[in-house]
C-alpha cells in the first residue's frame, strides 16, 4: 500500500511538472468540444442549385423561389441549356441540376401533370442523396399547393394521398449536437485512456528507468495500478470538464442521472486504460506505441457508431463493434442522455465493459514481465 | 578463514538463440569486498549482471545473490540488492529530494527515515540549495553520484554497478570511487563492471571476461605477477586480444 503511495505520487508529480501534457490533457480536448460538433454535423446545408428553366412562367419562377427560401440550396447557375448547367457541374460550381421543361406551366395546369428532371453530382455520396430528397421533399410541397389552389372547391380530393406525419422520439428537434457532443466526450476520454497511458510507459522503458523498477520489489500489480490510477482520475476530470461544458455551451442536460454515466465510465476506463497497458508491454518506442495506440482507437472510433449507425453496417462489421469498448460506451452515453436510461437498462453494457477490463488488464498484467528471457 | 560468500555463480549460463552471452562462468563474491567485474564491449558483462539481480532468467547453471536463489527468489533478491544501470535511470523530471524519497518510499523507508536519508545524502553530495533542482539540470558527474547514493539509500547487501562511470570526469570518477569505498567499508559488497583499467586497481579482486567466459579472476597485484606485466591495461590486453567476438 505504501509502495503504491509512492508510485502514485510520482506520477502525479511527473503529469503535473510537464505543462505540455497538462495542454493536451485539458485545452485539447476542450476546443475539440467546441469545435467539432458544431463543425461535425449530418445536416447538409448550401447545395448548389443550376436551373434550367425553359419555360419562364410564373409558376417555375414560384417554384424556384421556395427551393432558395428553403435555406438549403443556393441559386448558383442559371443556364440557358441542360448542356451549359452539366458545365457547371462539371467545374464544380453546382451540385444539383433541375431542369423545368418549357409548357411546364400549361401542362400542369391542362393536363394536371408536369415532368421535371433532376441531376445530381453524386461524387459526395451523402451530399446528392440528402440534396435529392430535399428538393424532391420541397417540389412535393409545392405540388400539394398547387393542387389546393385548383381544387380547393371540391369536397373530396380526387386522389387518395397518404400523409405520413413523423415524430421523432428522444431527440425532437432532430439536434445533432445532442447527438455528437456524447460521443466526442467518449471519443476524447478513450484517447487520453489509450494512448496517454501506455506512451507513459514505454516512456520509461526507453529512458531505462523502468530497469530500475524491475530490479526493485515493487510488484507488478503495483506498477500497473500506479500508473493505471493517475489515467484514470485524468480521463474523469477531462469527462467532468466535458459535460460541465456540454451543459453550459449546447444546454445538454441527461435526462438520466449523471451518476449512471459515471459509474459506466469508471468500468470503461478501468478498460481502456488496460487496453493501453497492454499496447505498452508489446511497445519498445513511444513511435511504435504511437502508431499502433493510433490505429486502434481510430478503427474503434470508425466502427463505434459516433458517424455512422451500427445498424447500417454490414454484418461483418457489426460483429466487429460487438468487441468495441467504445461503442459500448458510445450507445450508454446516448441512453442516458436522451432516453434516460438508468443502471438497470444498461445492465448488458456493463457486463460486457466488465468483461474488457478484465481481459485487458488481465493480459497486461500476465504481459509485463519484471525479467526478461 | 572461511569468509561468508554473498554471491555465489556455478557453471551460470545464458543463451540467446544460438548465441552464448554467458558461458559456463564459476565464482564467488565474498561479503564486503569490492569485485571488478571486467570485460571487452560485447564480453557478457552486463548480461551476467542482470541474471544475478533477477532480470534475466539465466540458460543454465546455479546462483544465489544475498542467499537467495536465482531462479525460484529473485523477488527476495531484489529487497536485498541496488542497481544502477549503464543507463542513467533516476527519473530526469523530478527533483533530486523526490528522486530520493520515491526510491527510499518503494524500498520500504519509512517517513522519518526518509527525511534523514534526505538530509544526510544532500550535504554528503554537497546538494544543498539544488533539493529543488530538477535532476535534469545536473551536471553528469553529481548525476551519477546521486544515482548510486539512491541505489544504496535502503542500505542493501550488495549493489550492482555497471559501467558507473562511462563519460565522468577523473575527478569525478575519483569522487565517485570514494564513495565505494565508503559503503565497502558500511559492509556494502561492491559488484562494480568497468572499462577504466585504473579503476580496476582500486578492486579487491576482478575477474576478466572473454568471449562470455571468465579468463582470469585474482587480485589485480596477482594477476600483474601471473601475467608478468606492470599495469591491469596489460593484463587485460593480453586477455581481450584473444577474443573472437567482434566488439559491438
Amino acid at each position: 500500500m505504501r509502495t503504491l503511495k509512492f508510485l502514485l505520487r510520482k506520477e502525479l508529480l511527473q503529469i503535473f511538472r510537464d505543462p505540455a501534457i497538462f495542454r493536451i490533457l485539458f485545452i485539447m480536448p476542450m476546443v475539440q468540444l467546441l469545435i467539432l460538433p458544431l463543425a461535425a454535423d449530418y445536416e447538409i446545408k448550401n447545395i448548389n442549385l443550376g436551373v434550367v428553366d425553359h419555360d419562364h412562367s410564373t409558376y417555375s419562377r414560384k417554384m424556384i423561389d421556395k427551393i432558395t427560401s428553403s435555406g438549403y440550396f443556393r441559386l448558383r447557375d442559371y443556364s440557358a441549356t441542360y448542356t451549359q448547367a452539366l458545365h457547371a457541374i462539371e467545374q464544380d460550381k453546382t451540385d444539383l441540376i433541375l431542369e423545368i421543361p418549357s409548357q411546364f406551366e400549361r401542362n400542369l395546369v391542362k393536363e394536371s401533370e408536369s415532368d421535371l428532371l433532376i441531376s445530381v453530382n453524386a461524387i459526395n455520396g451523402v451530399k446528392a442523396g440528402l440534396g435529392a430528397a430535399y428538393l424532391q421533399g420541397i417540389i412535393h410541397d409545392y405540388n400539394q399547393e398547387i393542387r389546393m389552389e385548383w381544387i380547393q372547391n371540391l369536397r373530396f380530393n380526387p386522389l387518395p394521398i397518404i400523409d405520413v406525419t413523423s415524430t421523432n422520439w428522444y431527440n425532437p428537434n432532430m439536434n445533432y449536437r445532442v447527438f455528437m457532443v456524447p460521443g466526442i466526450l467518449v471519443m476524447l476520454v478513450t484517447m487520453i485512456g489509450s494512448s496517454f497511458a501506455s506512451n507513459n510507459i514505454v516512456r520509461e522503458k526507453e529512458m531505462g528507468t523502468i530497469e530500475q523498477i524491475n530490479v526493485s520489489p515493487i510488484k507488478k500489480t503495483q506498477f500497473i495500478i500506479g500508473k493505471l490510477v493517475p489515467f484514470w482520475i485524468l480521463a474523469i476530470t477531462v469527462l467532468t470538464l466535458g459535460l460541465i461544458l456540454a451543459r453550459l455551451v449546447y444546454g445538454i442536460i441527461p435526462l438520466g442521472h449523471y451518476s449512471t454515466i459515471y459509474f459506466f465510465a469508471s468500468i470503461y476506463l478501468v478498460a481502456i486504460l488496460g487496453l493501453g497497458l497492454l499496447l505498452s508491454t508489446y511497445a519498445q518506442t513511444q513511435q511504435q506505441s504511437m502508431l499502433v495506440s493510433f490505429f486502434v482507437t481510430m478503427i474503434f472510433n470508425l466502427l463505434s457508431g459516433l458517424y455512422t449507425p451500427i445498424e447500417s453496417m454490414p454484418q461483418w462489421a457489426q460483429v466487429i463493434t460487438w468487441f468495441n469498448p467504445v461503442s459500448y460506451f458510445i450507445q450508454v452515453m446516448r441512453m442516458v442522455m436522451l432516453k434516460g436510461s438508468s443502471l438497470a437498462d444498461i445492465e448488458h453494457h456493463i457486463l460486457a465493459m466488465l468483461g474488457f477490463a478484465i481481459f485487458f488488464n488481465g493480459w497486461a498484467i500476465l504481459n509485463y514481465r519484471k525479467r526478461s528471457g | 578463514m572461511e569468509t561468508e560468500k554473498v554471491i555465489r555463480a556455478k557453471e551460470l549460463t545464458k543463451k540467446f538463440g544460438a548465441f552464448t552471452a554467458v558461458d559456463n562462468i564459476s565464482f564467488e563474491v565474498a561479503k564486503g569486498e569490492i569485485f571488478g567485474f571486467l570485460g571487452a564491449n560485447g564480453a557478457g558483462k552486463t548480461t551476467a549482471m542482470r541474471m544475478l539481480c533477477g532480470l534475466s532468467l539465466p540458460t543454465s547453471g546455479t546462483a544465489s545473490v544475498a542467499g537467495f536463489d536465482v531462479y525460484k527468489e529473485s523477488e527476495a533478491i531484489k529487497k536485498n540488492i541496488g542497481y544502477m544501470s549503464q543507463k542513467f535511470s533516476l527519473y530526469e523530471d523530478l527533483t533530486v529530494t523526490e528522486n530520493i524519497s520515491f526510491y527510499a518510499g518503494i524500498y520500504g523507508l519509512n517517513d522519518r527515515q526518509i527525511k534523514e536519508k534526505t538530509s544526510q545524502l544532500l550535504a554528503q553530495l554537497h546538494l544543498v540549495g539544488e533539493e529543488k533542482s530538477l535532476v535534469r539540470s545536473l551536471p553528469l558527474g553529481w548525476k551519477q553520484k546521486l544515482a548510486f547514493s539512491i541505489a544504496i539509500v535502503h542500505d542493501p547487501a550488495i549493489v550492482f554497478l555497471d559501467e558507473p562511470t562511462g563519460g565522468v570526469d577523473p575527478i569525478a570518477r575519483r569522487e565517485f570511487w570514494s564513495m565505494i569505498y565508503a559503503a565497502s567499508a558500511r559492509g556494502i559488497t561492491i559488484f562494480v563492471t568497468t572499462h577504466y583499467m585504473d579503476e580496476a586497481e582500486y578492486c579487491d579482486r576482478v575477474s576478466i571476461m572473454v568471449d562470455g567466459r571468465i579468463d582470469a579472476l585474482d587480485s589485480p597485484m596477482n594477476l600483474m605477477k601471473e601475467f608478468e606485466v606492470n599495469s591491469m591495461d596489460d593484463v587485460f590486453l593480453q586477455l581481450a586480444r584473444n577474443a573472437q567476438r567482434i566488439e559491438g
